[in-house]
Order: C-alpha cells, then sequence, then structure tokens
C-alpha cells in the first residue's frame, strides 16, 4: 500500500502542500447477535479507503475516497490541497506542528487466538447457550447477546519520512436481561452495559470472561430488582464498582482534559471544558488518593486505547493526568502542544476510519489502584452506611463537564459493614471537582480491570471511538444521591 | 457517484455469484464535505467520497448480510461467500418472510416525493463553504464574539435491488449550518438544514446566535425546581425523538415499549397529534425501508391518544399471532423496517408534529408567561426510567428568565429529570411546526412548546 501513500504525497507536494499525511486502512468486523433464543444480527463487513491530509497555505484541507486506483488517489490529493487553500481564506494563524522525528515501524496488538478464524457456529452456540441460561429465569422477558470483533490495519505515511504499519484488533462481548412486570422494566447486564466488555485482545477475551456461568445470576437479579426498594434521595457515601468508575472517569476526566475542547476546537457540538490553560499544575482536581495516566502502551493493558502509534505518527506514551490529586496533564496533539508548554504531541490523535480526520481522543484513561491491599468486601466492611451502585444505566454531563448524573442497574444499601437491602433505580449526581475530590478510599490492584468503551462519540462528522479506562472500585463521601427522581 | 444503472449491474454480478436462494443488495454512499470553525478560524474541513454494497442472502429461512466498499469482481466474489457463509450456520427462523416483490413492497414505478436532490447543493465548492463561514465570522467580530460551528454539504444515494424483481432507488442532497456563538460567560446557538442550500441563510442564523449569546451575558443562578418553559422547536425534537423508538412493533412484541398497555388509550394532552410522513414537504430522506417497502403515512398520536405503532413486514406477520393483537391498533407493514436481520425491528423516522388549532409565536408564548424559562437547545439527554421515559439532561447555549411576559436576562444551565408523558401531557401551547435539527434525536417538523412544570433538578455552575 506504500505505492498508494507515494501517489497522493507526490501530488500533494506538488501542488504545494508544506506538509502531508497518508493513512491507507482496511477495516473488516464480525457482529453477532441474539434475541430470545433467535440470531438477531449476523453481519460482516469490510471497508477499504485512504485519506490525504494536508497543510497548504498555512491550512488544513482533508479529503477521502474509497478509490485507490491511481487516478483517483491523485485527484483525492489534489482536492485536499484545493480544501487547504479554501481553509486558507478564513485563518488567523498558519498551523504549526510540533516536531516529532519520523518513525519506520511495524506494530501489531498482541493476541492469543484471531477471533476471525474461529467459527461462526461456534459463536452462534455460544450465544445461544448464554440466551438460554438467561430465559431460564422466570420473569426475563428479554435477553439480549453480542459479540463483536474488529482489525484494522493501516498503513501511515508522511511527508516527513513517516513509514508505519500498524494492526489493531478487538474483541466485545456482554449479554442483558430484562424483566418487564406491571408498569416497570429492569435489566441487568454482563459484565458490563453497552454490549460488554471491549478490549484489544483475540477470542481469548470472550474465554476470560465466564459468560456463560454469569447469566444465571444476572438475570435472577434483573427480576429481583422488581421487588427492591427504590433507591432514598439524600446524601450518602456511595461506593462505585470498577465499571462505573470507569464511565466516570471517561465524562468527567477524559473529556475535559481533551485539548481541543478545551481550546474551544470543539465548542459547537461536543462542547468546551472547565479545564481552561490556566489550572494546569494549579488545580486539585481530587483527593490525594486519586492519581490518573492517559497511557496508550502496551505495558498499561489489552485497552481500546492501546497502540503503536497515533494517527499522525507520533508513539504512544503515558501523560499524568492527576497525580496525588493535582491536575497534571491534557491530551495533546502536534498541532495543540505548544499551547500547554510541551515541544512533543501526548499522542492521542486517532480517526475512525479511513475517511475521517483524526482528533485528540482519549487513549486509555485510567485512575491508578490503590497501594495498600483492599477488596470491594474489605471497603463494604470498613462503610458504615452507604449505598453500593454497580453497572451503568444512563449517563449525562454538562457542555463544560462540571454537573454530571449517572444512574446504575442495581445498588446495595450498606450498613455497619453489611448489604442489608438490594435497591433499584439508583442515581448520584455531583459537580466533577467535588466529586474527585470526596474519593476516600479505592481498591488495589486485584480489583482493578481495564474496561472498553466502545461508543465515544466526538467530531463534525461525528466518530464513533473506543477508549479504554482501568478503574477499581472507589468510595466517595457526601454524595448526592437520588436527584434523578426528585421531584416525581 | 454510483448511478442506478452502475448498481443495477453490479446487482446482476452479485446474482450471478450467489448460490443462495434469494439475494438483496442494498447499495448507500455519496459525496459529503464539512467545512468546520472555531475561534472565528476555519480548523478542519473535510471531504469524503463512498459507496457500501451490503449483500444479503437467503437459504430456507437462513439469512444473514455482508457488505464491502469494494467493487472489482475478486472483492464481490468475497463478499457473497462472506454473507452465505454466515446464511448457511444460522438456524432457521419460522418467522423470516421472502424478499418482497414490487407487488408486495407497494407500488411501482417512481414514487410521487416532493425533489430533494439540488443540482445546486451538489455543486457547492470549499470556496463557496469558506465564503459562508466568512460571513459568519463577520457577524462574531462585529459583536466581538468567538464563534464555532460547521457548514457541510452533500449529496447522497440509496438503493435496493433483490432477486424478486424489486428496484428502488433515491438521491438527495444536504446542507447544513450550524453555529455557536460565545461571549465571555454565556454563549448562543442555531442549526438549520434542507436539502436545499439556497433554504439557508448563515448570516441570520448568525445574528440570532450571537443576539442569544449577548442576551444571556452574566447569568444569574436561580434554584431549581419546576418552572414553566418555553422550549424551542430544537429543545422539543431533541427529547421527544427518545420516545419514537417504542413506537414500534418489535419493541412491544420485546416488552420493553413504554406504549405497552397503553395503545387507544390517553397519554398525552389534546392538543398533542403526530404522525410519521415521508412525503411531508418539510422532511428528508428515502421513501423506502431497509427491505424497499414503500413508507405509509402513519398516524402515532391522535389528540393525545397514541393509535399506531410502526411495523417492518416479519414484525406485522408476528404481531397478528401476538397475544397483543386485539391491543395495538391498525397491524400492517408500513415500511419502517431497518435492513435485515437486526434486532430493533423498526422505528417511525419521518416525524411530523400536526399543527395546533391556535398556534403561539414564541414571542406570544413568552408574553403570555408570568415566570417561566425560554430554553434555546437541550443537551446529553439520557433515559432514567424506560416506562414513565423519564430522561435527564442539560439547558445549553441560551437559557434565559422569562418575567412578567419578557426575557429579563441569562441564568445558569439548569439538569432536567422530566418524564415525556408529563411533558407531553402539560402542553400549554404550540407554535407552528418548522424543519428542526438538534444533536441529540433526527431531524423533524416540531413547534416551539410551552410546557408547565417542567422538572429542573439542579444547577451547573455556568
Amino acid at each position: 500500500m506504500k505505492h498508494v501513500a507515494n501517489w497522493a504525497l507526490n501530488v500533494a507536494a506538488l501542488r504545494g502542500a508544506r506538509y502531508a499525511d497518508v493513512r491507507v486502512v482496511a477495516q473488516r468486523g464480525r457482529s453477532l447477535s441474539t434475541k430470545n433464543g433467535k440470531v438477531g444480527s449476523a453481519s460482516d463487513a469490510e471497508s477499504v479507503g485512504m485519506n490525504v491530509r494536508v497543510i497548504a497555505d498555512g491550512a488544513w484541507g482533508f479529503a477521502a475516497s474509497a478509490n485507490l486506483g491511481r487516478a483517483a488517489v491523485e485527484a483525492t490529493a489534489a482536492k485536499a490541497v484545493e480544501i487547504a487553500r479554501a481553509s486558507a481564506r478564513v485563518k488567523r494563524d498558519d498551523i504549526h506542528l510540533a516536531p516529532e522525528k519520523p518513525a519506520v515501524a511495524e506494530w501489531n496488538t498482541p493476541f492469543r487466538i484471531d477471533p476471525f478464524t474461529t467459527s461462526v457456529e461456534q459463536n452462534i452456540d455460544l450465544l445461544l447457550r448464554i440466551d438460554a441460561e438467561l430465559r431460564s429465569v422466570a420473569g426475563v422477558t428479554l435477553a439480549e447477546t453480542n459479540l463483536s470483533f474488529n482489525r484494522e490495519e493501516q498503513w501511515f505515511v508522511s511527508s516527513e519520512g513517516s513509514d508505519i504499519h500498524q494492526t489493531k484488533l478487538s474483541t466485545g462481548a456482554g449479554y442483558a436481561a430484562y424483566a418487564f412486570a406491571g408498569n416497570e422494566i429492569q435489566k441487568r447486564s454482563y459484565p458490563n452495559s453497552f454490549g460488554g466488555q471491549w478490549q484489544n485482545k483475540g477470542y481469548e477475551l470472550v474465554e476470560e470472561l465466564r459468560l456463560v456461568e454469569n447469566a444465571w445470576r444476572t438475570a435472577e437479579e434483573a427480576v429481583a430488582l422488581h421487588k427492591a426498594d427504590r433507591c432514598p434521595e439524600g446524601t450518602f457515601d456511595v461506593i462505585l464498582d470498577g465499571s462505573q468508575l470507569g464511565l466516570q472517569i471517561h465524562e468527567s476526566i477524559g473529556h475535559p482534559i481533551e485539548l481541543d475542547r478545551v481550546l474551544g476546537m470543539e465548542a459547537n457540538f461536543a462542547g468546551t471544558s472547565f479545564l481552561t490553560l490556566d489550572k494546569l499544575r494549579k488545580l486539585r482536581y481530587g483527593s490525594d488518593l486519586v492519581n490518573v495516566v492517559a497511557d496508550a502502551r502496551q505495558e498499561h493493558g489489552p485497552g481500546l486505547g492501546t497502540f503503536g502509534f497515533d494517527d499522525e505518527g507520533v508513539a504512544a506514551q503515558c501523560t499524568p493526568i492527576i497525580t496525588s490529586g493535582l491536575f497534571t496533564g491534557y491530551l495533546s496533539s502536534r498541532e495543540t502542544a505548544h499551547t500547554i508548554g510541551e515541544s512533543r504531541s501526548g499522542g492521542t490523535l486517532r480517526a475512525e476510519g479511513w475517511n475521517r480526520l483524526p482528533m485528540i481522543r482519549m487513549t486509555n484513561v485510567s485512575i491508578l489502584p490503590g497501594e495498600k491491599p483492599l477488596t470491594l468486601e474489605q471497603l463494604v466492611e470498613a462503610t458504615a452506611h452507604g449505598i453500593l451502585m454497580q453497572t451503568n444505566r444512563s449517563w449525562s454531563i454538562d457542555d463544560k463537564r462540571y454537573n454530571f448524573q449517572f444512574g446504575c442497574e442495581i445498588a446495595w444499601e450498606i450498613k455497619n459493614g453489611k448489604r442489608v437491602r438490594t435497591l433499584k433505580n439508583p442515581s448520584y449526581s455531583g459537580i466533577t471537582t467535588e466529586f474527585w475530590n470526596s474519593m476516600d478510599a479505592i481498591c488495589s490492584s486485584d480489583e482493578w480491570t481495564l474496561w472498553g468503551t466502545p461508543n465515544c462519540g466526538k467530531g463534525q462528522p461525528q466518530q464513533v471511538m473506543g477508549t479504554g479506562h482501568g478503574a477499581a472500585p472507589a468510595r466517595f463521601r457526601g454524595i448526592k444521591v437520588g436527584s434523578a427522581f426528585q421531584g416525581t | 457517484m454510483l448511478s442506478r444503472d452502475q448498481a443495477a449491474d453490479i446487482f446482476d454480478r452479485i446474482r450471478r455469484l450467489a448460490t443462495a436462494d434469494e439475494v438483496e443488495v442494498h447499495f448507500s454512499g455519496g459525496k459529503f464535505a464539512l467545512t468546520r470553525f472555531a475561534n472565528n478560524t476555519i480548523h478542519q474541513n473535510v471531504a469524503e467520497e463512498n459507496h457500501i454494497v451490503s449483500v444479503r442472502t437467503v437459504f430456507g429461512g437462513r439469512t444473514a448480510r455482508a457488505s464491502t466498499n469494494r467493487l472489482d469482481d475478486e472483492s464481490l466474489r468475497q463478499v457473497v461467500k462472506s454473507s452465505e457463509n454466515l446464511a448457511k450456520v444460522q438456524h432457521p427462523d419460522p418467522d423470516l418472510l421472502p424478499v418482497p416483490d414490487p407487488h408486495e413492497a407497494g407500488m411501482t414505478g417512481e414514487v410521487p416525493l416532493p425533489v430533494r436532490h439540488f443540482e445546486q447543493t451538489a455543486a457547492i465548492t470549499p470556496e463557496l463553504r469558506a465564503e459562508g463561514v466568512k460571513k459568519i465570522v463577520g457577524v462574531a467580530d462585529q459583536h466581538k464574539l468567538t464563534t464555532a460551528g460547521v457548514f457541510s454539504s452533500g449529496a447522497s444515494f440509496e438503493g435496493i435491488i433483490n432477486s424478486r424483481g424489486l428496484n428502488r432507488w433515491h438521491t438527495q442532497t444536504s446542507a447544513e449550518v450550524s453555529i455557536t456563538m460565545l461571549a465571555e460567560d454565556s454563549s448562543g446557538w442555531q442549526k438549520a438544514n434542507s436539502p436545499k442550500v439556497a433554504n439557508l441563510d448563515p448570516s441570520r442564523l448568525a445574528e440570532v446566535a450571537a443576539q442569544k449569546a449577548m442576551d444571556s451575558t452574566h447569568p444569574k443562578e436561580i434554584p431549581a425546581g419546576k418552572y414553566t418553559v418555553i422550549l424551542e422547536p430544537a429543545a422539543v425534537l431533541d427529547i421527544v425523538g427518545f420516545m419514537f423508538w417504542d413506537y414500534s412493533g418489535m419493541a412491544i412484541l420485546d416488552q420493553r415499549s413504554f406504549l405497552i398497555g397503553r395503545m387507544g388509550k390517553k397519554l398525552f394532552g389534546d392538543n398533542v397529534t403526530i404522525f410519521d410522513d415521508v412525503t411531508h414537504p418539510l422532511q428528508a430522506g428515502s421513501p423506502f425501508d431497509g427491505e424497499g417497502v414503500l413508507r405509509h403515512r402513519v398516524p402515532l398520536v391522535e389528540s393525545g391518544i397514541v393509535r399506531r405503532v410502526v411495523y417492518a413486514r416479519a414484525t406485522a406477520a408476528r404481531m397478528k399471532k401476538s397475544e397483543h393483537r386485539d391491543n395495538v391498533g391498525p397491524i400492517e407493514a408500513t415500511g419502517h423496517g431497518f435492513p435485515l436481520p437486526n434486532e430493533t425491528g423498526e422505528m417511525p423516522l419521518n416525524i411530523v408534529f400536526a399543527p395546533a388549532g391556535n398556534p403561539q409565536s414564541l414571542e406570544q408564548m413568552i408574553s403570555s408567561a408570568e415566570r417561566g424559562v425560554l430554553v434555546t437547545r437541550l443537551w446529553y439527554i439520557r433515559e432514567v426510567e424506560p416506562f414513565e421515559k423519564m430522561m435527564t439532561g442539560m439547558t445549553r447555549d441560551g437559557t434565559f428568565l422569562v418575567e412578567n411576559g419578557r426575557v429579563t436576562g441569562g441564568i445558569r444551565n439548569f439538569r432536567f429529570n422530566e418524564s415525556l408523558i408529563h411533558m407531553l401531557s402539560n402542553v400549554e401551547a404550540m407554535s407552528t411546526p418548522v424543519r428542526s435539527c438538534g444533536e441529540e434525536s433526527f431531524d423533524m417538523v416540531v413547534p416551539a412548546m410551552k410546557v408547565r412544570d417542567f422538572n429542573f433538578t439542579e444547577v451547573t455552575k455556568f
């Protein structure tokens, strides 16, 4: 594919581009799902194409085509330059990129079992066995399961001499049981909501999740929620399970640290951020126990934000975001790094596919586990009165990322270190920095999981991206609970 | 762009490669370009062209789909093989129907639809979009504001050809302008789209957004609680859009619809009447569904009573045999199915609110309000409770206090937790419906609404 990239680079240079990069991308996905004992969807999809990103007349241009023939590729490069010149009609300053040493590299997601080599029969059989377990519980009215595999092979070549071939592989699997009765619909998901768990791994992820073994319990909890008390309103100490804390990190840390949001580049759609530049290394984001990193390196784990190089050829890095509670870093790119005094990009630019412009995206934004050994059960035992919430059901946050409200599928009231009753329709709300400053305990590494969020939306046209969030259960003091049903 | 004749040729090649009993090919794609601006400069500017060929094969009640964007012989051979390999290992589905012939799918020949493809829109260049952005930035500069937004344009196609002789094709163009104006501690927003770019006026939209930003500076904090709200059309569509997933026969069969046990009953106020109507002059989109069945005009709600839901062919057949069949109104395929196979079934996507008997302008709603909140748009809306359709979300980009019949200034943004059933039962006034677009739901023809007792539960910090 390098010849395709070179056709484009040559034309971009001839047309006057000061900088150009080309990505040729081949994506393949398999998606299977079941619903109430039948296959719901069964699809295979491939998408192949290329794009050219250029700077000409000091402004950006981008064009993409599914046609990899020479004439089409060269026309696409010419169009990118034409678009850049149009951009230059409405500009203030020329674009400058932070220097980056050109990389010539090969990188692949490590995996044990290529999921595309597993048979579809085997996949469907697994999903139907889970489905049967879920529906064996009386009261379950809807059972849904899903399994997805995705592979993305990319050639990145730039006018500065980068030449990177990278193949990323991801797997996702999960299920949900719904119980409708009276005037209420309750739901339980495993291992997480929104399609379960997603990681940059092969089929071994599916084997590790113990999907069938957890199905009956999950379904039983969905039915049992109908008999549970509604979560009370008030101020409580709250323990969040790891998956919910992962989404809390995503919304109230991951998005506000995106430097393009901070700089106003996303103001029309995704919004801006309360984390204005003056707050760097000054804002007390959380309590001393809060340590958060944005780590795209393989050694952090097989998250959806793990890669070798980002989509402008910058190697994966680990950026300290919150250090002992102090706000210490943003997610940056070659274009934006200088605004925070950095001489190099943090390596976070990613695109959904060949036809999309790369933009700043979360990598694996993770909270580090506590250093002292602490299990979830020990944390519960150490809580006099509180509410343990598990598995996200709804999520919402304002466009500067201050005020949030989350709902969970299930909760338990804790009294004197014991779970005394199950609660339905739990929710909590707060202000981002007040919330993180109230964290007074976090479980240790045995309870830490690198969760995948496969559905993060951003940009115009909107791009959906997978991000990773490592988290362990943690406790927060004096949190507002139940506001979702306040006044109803 | 792929033409209808090229699509027919591709279908013939696929049909020859396939061994399946039945074949259906869905075609989609087009050209799309978007100029994006922020901080009064164009910072992103993109263009793409793509085409997707999606092949569904059927072997005796077993079906699956595979898609590709490569049109060479080997790629088509591969996509047929993938589809067939997936289909062959499925368990037979007794509810799967044969692909529809032209008679079953509705009228043959061309569909009577307002023109939705305009050459002037298809021919928009990056330079023309930049000129539009320059006008918007000019308004921002004039008012010492910062602006961000998009100006996009495109031409798209969608087609279905199947082995029983059905051949559907639709093309349309689109143009969209979205503008945020930012002052030091406030903001304003406007957005509009149309198949015809001449219907958009970037300068006027920019002026309205700028005025909102300037009128809402130094926002006051007022306590959360129940207020009379005046929701502009974009705010209405973004919140009500979340309930239309439930106006589906499949949602009722799956017992995930809030309409279970509520069909034929009065759920909303007398003044709420809602249709799905793809032929409405202010609507957009193709006139056929994922199997090529023509979309019917369906009355979903009449004077507050939920009358009908929409159906794909197979869902209608299942519903006729189900325990719900006597309680869901007329059951027939309405042309709202998604491409098969899928879990969701169908959904109405061309929502039109009927005009109220005595429509009020936004100004009249404000002048008749003793105390209330004027809302430009809503944001990050999510479902909190599915059966009462309890939604949460935020106000954004222009939230104002109304006192004694006039707007008295900007206020800090609220979080709401509000039931759609409650909201649509408390509509005191509506404007004439307009084509509107937001960010949380799909485009609709909706009015502005004045709603009493809207439930704000928290205030944020700006």
